[in-house]
């Protein structure tokens, strides 16, 4: 008998967070690695109060944006490396559950991630505007586009030869409008720029999330059919 | 040995007549223009590359959704040729953007909308080519690759409106008389005839690249029929 859709998306789920904070691989290598690219822009950007006020959230998007492909290529290697991904598929499942338990879970590991970091930033930059509900919606809209796609392109780029190099370049260049989205939504929140300046770019990431996840849901299957 | 179409051999000679014409065009017949003067004359073989550029990329999604519903290894074909002909005039097309925007703009590059959209596509079509070059598979490279132009077509369109939230100084010279501070001009009418001639010559040059490419996709396939049978025995 097939189980339904939702439980199998959930047993998916559970796998997934159940693996996960019993090695804690794939959180504590993001988070570093998170720490790391801030302290890295601190030097580089040279983040006084001056240019904090510009670049707070292209700091933080980019961040995220990192630290998230080095979670997505995990969490789909993992699935390779240890045949589970055939396993996965021999499950009389949808494929779409599949697809939808991945990426919830992708999507888990970087809002962790995200609600261990902004703090973090706040405190090394006294920074406490990041804490608006605004901000929060826009880093969730953001992640969910970005981790769609993402676990798309990371199903896909698992299964070719140069595998983790290549899920950065396939991913940035489809990713570009929720970025620049995210970034100029977040920067106009931050820097209480009013509601059209916020408004226009949410609008366009709301599009793109809408799109992305339809798309993805639609191509998943033809991703990992053999 | 599969003979050379003579329709595609006459296509051949056509555009090398037809770029010839609107070289001249281009070149000679078409007026300076009175601010910019010769430097001008890159906007009509800027606009022709850029135009079949964009046909090329759609081309290639259409082909994608294509091989995606029918299987059929025409359309991979048919879509890599669309692409690798459209990376290379969409190339041509931001170079020649570069050498005008110089003494227009006082800049090679500026991260106007319509420019950062041609380099997020032209390293979309890079990254279409890493993936195709990394899965030995032929009919996985094939859907992998329908798949990806599909995804690049998608957001391409989202990337250029997000980006458009910034300010543009691109000129748009059709259509749209209130330009001329950015580099616009009127076009007289015999600025438009070649601008005209130029878009004709591009579009024919474009299908022969394209008929020639999809060709020789089926020619390698071939050899590689061939070599996988002579191995076999």
């Amino acid at each position: 008998m097939k189980p339904s859709f939702l439980k199998a998306t959930f047993a998916i789920i559970h796998k997934d967070l159940a693996a996960e904070f019993r090695s804690r691989e794939l959180l504590t290598a993001m988070l570093t690695f998170s720490v790391l690219v801030i302290l890295i822009f601190n030097f580089a950007l040279d983040l006084n109060i001056d240019v904090r006020q510009k670049v707070t959230a292209g700091v933080l998007w980019t961040t995220f944006a990192f630290a998230g492909t080095l979670g997505l290529n995990r969490s789909m290697a993992v699935e390779k490396d240890r045949g589970c991904m055939d396993g996965l598929l021999l499950a009389p499942v949808d494929r779409s559950a599949i697809f939808f338990g991945k990426a919830i879970s992708n999507l888990a590991f970087m809002l962790i991630v995200e609600a261990i970091v902004l703090p973090l930033y706040a405190f090394f930059y006294n920074e406490t505007r990041i804490f608006q509900w605004e901000f929060i919606a826009v880093l969730l809209l953001g992640s969910i586009g970005y981790i769609s796609v993402g676990t798309l392109l990371s199903a896909m780029s698992v299964q070719t030869r140069t595998r983790e190099i290549l899920l950065p370049i396939l991913l940035f260049p489809i990713t570009i409008p929720v970025l620049i989205a995210s970034v100029l939504a977040s920067g106009a929140i931050i820097n209480d720029a009013g509601l059209p300046q916020i408004i226009t770019p949410l609008n366009l990431l709301i599009v793109y999330d809408v799109i992305f996840i339809a798309v993805s849901f639609m191509f998943f299957d033809a991703i990992v059919e053999e | 040995m599969q003979q050379k179409p003579i329709l595609l051999t006459i296509l051949d000679i056509l555009s090398i007549i037809a770029i010839g014409i609107a070289t001249y065009f281009a070149l000679v017949l078409a007026p300076t223009e009175l601010v910019m003067g010769e430097v001008q004359r890159v906007f009509y073989f800027h606009v022709g590359t850029g135009w079949v550029a964009l046909l090329g990329f759609i081309i290639a999604s259409i082909a994608g959704v294509a091989y995606l519903v029918s299987k059929k290894m025409f359309w991979d074909r048919f879509g890599l040729a669309a692409v690798e002909v459209s990376a290379m005039f969409f190339l041509i097309t931001i170079v020649l953007g570069s050498i005008w925007a110089r003494p227009a703009w006082n800049t090679w590059w500026t991260w106007d909308v319509r420019l950062t959209s041609a380099a997020v596509t032209e390293l979309i079509f890079i990254a279409y080519f890493m993936l195709r070059a990394g899965i030995e598979d032929p009919e996985k490279r094939a859907r992998f690759g329908a798949i990806y132009t599909l995804l690049g077509g998608l957001s391409a369109p989202i990337t250029f409106m997000v980006i458009r939230l910034f300010r543009s100084i691109h000129p748009v010279v059709v259509g749209n008389p209130s330009a001329e501070a950015q580099g616009g001009f009127d076009m007289t009418v015999d600025m438009r005839n070649t601008l005209f001639i130029t878009l004709i010559a591009f579009t024919i040059l474009f299908i022969d690249f394209i008929w020639h490419r999809v060709r020789l996709g089926g020619l390698q396939e071939k050899v590689e029929q061939l070599k996988l049978k002579t191995l076999g025995e």
